[in-house]
């Protein structure tokens, strides 16, 4: 096992299939000379060269369609984006063309290819720079959403998205890029769709995804703390869901709490928990109930921004409320 | 500051004989009319949501196909001409107009999406200007594989108007890549004429601003469609970069089947068909090659069993299955 940054773990995963693929390429902005903005692709362009790590001008929708039609040339690209928030000036080629051509042509042109980059709320960068695009993404039949809280899930997860032989929406976070973990030394690939019990509980299910990962861990200690035992389920894939993990846990504990990045509002957490009242109705003894960013673009101060953040403060005030019930 | 290049004078093709100018003759009579059943098709309901004709603009499909016959196309929602140009049976795509499973897109596309990977048909796409950034990344591919091949990309004059457009035009010409673009200017942008859509009406001009080789030519003559594109393909081919071709053309239909086209001036269509791509091949043939009149109607006859042949493969054909319904959402693991 070595301890390494998230941002590392990443970047071997990108290096690893890179050398194991020769039609794989990277693409993006600043990721080649400037070895990436958030340096995840450090050295990448020393190892691989200009056609494999490719600079572009700043042209989201034109570069995430370039990779879409090298998809269906036969290559395998990976397409980062500097934040998710500049996804969407290439919404329209990740979902009319990424998504749907394996579709329209019925079946004649798959499009393997790894969208990637931070995604979610930073500190004090304003609304257009923190937002979290999940729900966006995983509306749509044909993506694949993906993301991660730890080096371990961010490597395993990135090299089962690259192999994958469809689009994959990877979702990363600035904030985290720093982050320490574990992870071994033998190559792995974690399949996608499967989520992870981060922690086993029997009094109520935590269910969240990426970094909320972290805020959502932290309660779940002072909560034990206070004589409640949470399990928490991290989902690693929005899209497809893993109904079983998160049906098994809810009915284990009857009691669901979904914390998330983003607004409640249509987001990824409401589909959840129409599903699990769906699946699991008989077993609930409380209602299900949603932490998440407050319905506000975000703010820039500090005490603002804490204030529309889902804290731990408030997913434990949440979690208490379901208690009680 | 960059220059555009200018392209080569003529092309290295070889001249056409009496036998390819035949074809090309009767490649664009078949498309017209597999057009003309299609209009006829959709008034009877067997064709059903949006359905945009090619007819008067088949020289250029059939002209270029004839100078770029091993390449990769892409094209926009004005694709029935091109997909059956490259190389996509009247059957099949008769079949995917009729939704049925034995259609170029097993029914699941329509006559938007019809594609054919066999023949390197990469797809009609429905979102004006989108498809054009994709033209990159398969010019990307065929380059990096050194596969000898461009990408020739076919989209209106409305669609030079999108962003997506211009970023594929900036990139491709960064990244010098194997692309003709072509930009079919028929005048009109659904019901909105060239100029009130566009203060530079020299559609060609667009690639000014990113140093790339262009050429403006009328495309009514398929000989010189082929010879044109042939030109900017070798141009291409040759590593020095992507071409924007504006190919003056017209379509003597409405934008779909839905549209009269009533925005015309009076008389501009009776004018402009007196420059019909089949007359004037027609015309070469029986002037310039002594093709006799029986020969001709020989070609009209043989069309005409091959396009009914199509209506009533596609009358006949099976609908989709319900129980494939999911089939075409993912790619299965290892594709």
């Amino acid at each position: 096992m070595a301890l390494i940054q998230i941002r590392e773990a990443l970047r071997q995963a990108m290096q690893e299939e890179m050398r194991r693929d020769k039609d794989i390429f990277l693409m993006g902005e600043e990721v080649a000379h400037y070895n990436g903005a958030y340096k995840v692709s450090q050295g990448m362009l020393e190892e691989f060269g200009e056609d494999r790590v490719v600079d572009t001008p700043i042209s989201e929708g034109g570069f995430a369609g370039l990779g879409v039609g090298a998809a269906m040339a036969g290559m395998r690209p990976i397409i980062e984006f500097m934040t998710w928030n500049f996804s969407l000036v290439a919404f329209d080629q990740v979902v009319n063309s990424a998504a749907k051509i394996y579709q329209m042509s019925g079946g004649q042109y798959s499009i393997p290819i790894v969208f990637r980059g931070p995604n979610g709320t930073a500190e004090n960068l304003g609304s257009q720079h923190s937002t979290s695009v999940d729900s966006l993404y995983a509306h749509f039949p044909g993506l694949k959403v993906v993301t991660y809280a730890t080096a371990y899930d961010a490597k395993g997860l990135l090299k089962a998205a690259i192999r994958d032989p469809n689009p994959v929406v990877f979702l990363e976070s600035e904030m985290t890029y720093g982050v320490k973990g574990e992870v071994p030394d033998e190559e792995y690939v974690i399949e996608l769709g499967k989520a992870d019990i981060k922690r086993a509980g029997k009094d109520v299910t935590l269910i969240t995804w990426g970094k909320q990962l972290f805020n959502v861990q932290n309660a779940a200690e002072q909560l034990a703390a206070q004589g409640i035992d949470a399990e928490i389920v991290d989902l690693r894939s929005l899209r497809p869901l893993d109904h079983e993990t998160i049906f098994n846990s809810v009915v284990k504990t009857g009691r669901c709490v979904i914390s998330h990045e983003g607004f409640l509002y249509a987001g990824v957490g409401a589909e959840i928990a129409a599903r699990i009242q769906e699946a699991c109705f008989d077993v609930l003894e409380a209602p299900i109930l949603r932490v998440a960013n407050r319905d506000v673009p975000q703010p820039y101060a500090t005490n603002l921004e804490q204030l529309v953040n889902p804290t731990p403060e408030r997913i434990i005030n949440t979690v208490r409320q379901v208690m009680e019930r | 500051m960059n220059e555009s290049q200018a392209l080569p004078l003529q092309s290295n093709l070889p001249n056409l004989d009496v036998s390819g100018l035949k074809s090309i003759y009767r490649q664009m009579v078949l498309i017209r009319r597999v057009e003309e059943l299609a209009a006829k098709a959709y008034t009877q309901r067997k064709i059903l949501g949006f359905c945009h004709l090619y007819i008067g603009q088949e020289s250029v499909a059939v002209g270029a196909a004839a100078a770029t016959s091993d390449d990769y196309w892409i094209t926009a929602y004005r694709e029935h001409g091109q997909a059956m140009a490259k190389g996509v049976s009247a059957r099949a795509m008769m079949a995917e107009l009729f939704g049925k499973r034995t259609g170029s897109s097993k029914g699941q596309g329509g006559s938007m999406h019809i594609y054919d990977k066999e023949s390197k048909f990469m797809g009609g796409y429905g979102i004006v200007g989108a498809h054009v950034p994709l033209a990159t990344g398969i010019a990307w591919a065929a380059k990096q594989r050194k596969e000898g091949r461009v990408c020739v990309c076919f989209f209106g004059d409305g669609a030079a108007n999108q962003g997506a457009f211009f970023e594929a035009l900036c990139l491709a010409q960064l990244y010098k890549l194997p692309v003709v673009f072509i930009c079919e200017n028929n005048f009109y942008a659904m019901g909105t004429p060239l100029h009130r859509q566009s203060a530079v009406t020299d559609m060609s001009l667009r690639a000014l601003g990113v140093g790339m080789a262009r050429e403006q030519f009328e495309g009514f003559d398929a000989e010189v469609v082929r010879d044109r594109v042939g030109a900017a393909a070798e141009f291409a081919r040759s590593g020095q970069g992507p071409v924007l071709l504006e190919i003056i053309t017209y379509r003597h239909r409405g934008h779909s089947m839905s549209d009269p086209a009533k925005y015309r001036p009076d008389g501009e269509l009776d004018e402009k068909k007196k420059s019909d791509p089949l007359a004037i091949t027609k015309e070469r043939l029986t002037q310039d090659f002594n093709v006799s009149e029986e020969e001709i109607q020989a070609i009209h006859d043989s069309v005409e069993v091959e396009a009914q042949d199509a209506w009533d493969f596609a009358e006949s054909s099976e609908i989709p299955d319900p129980a494939n319904l999911y089939d075409f959402t993912y790619a299965p693991d290892g594709s």
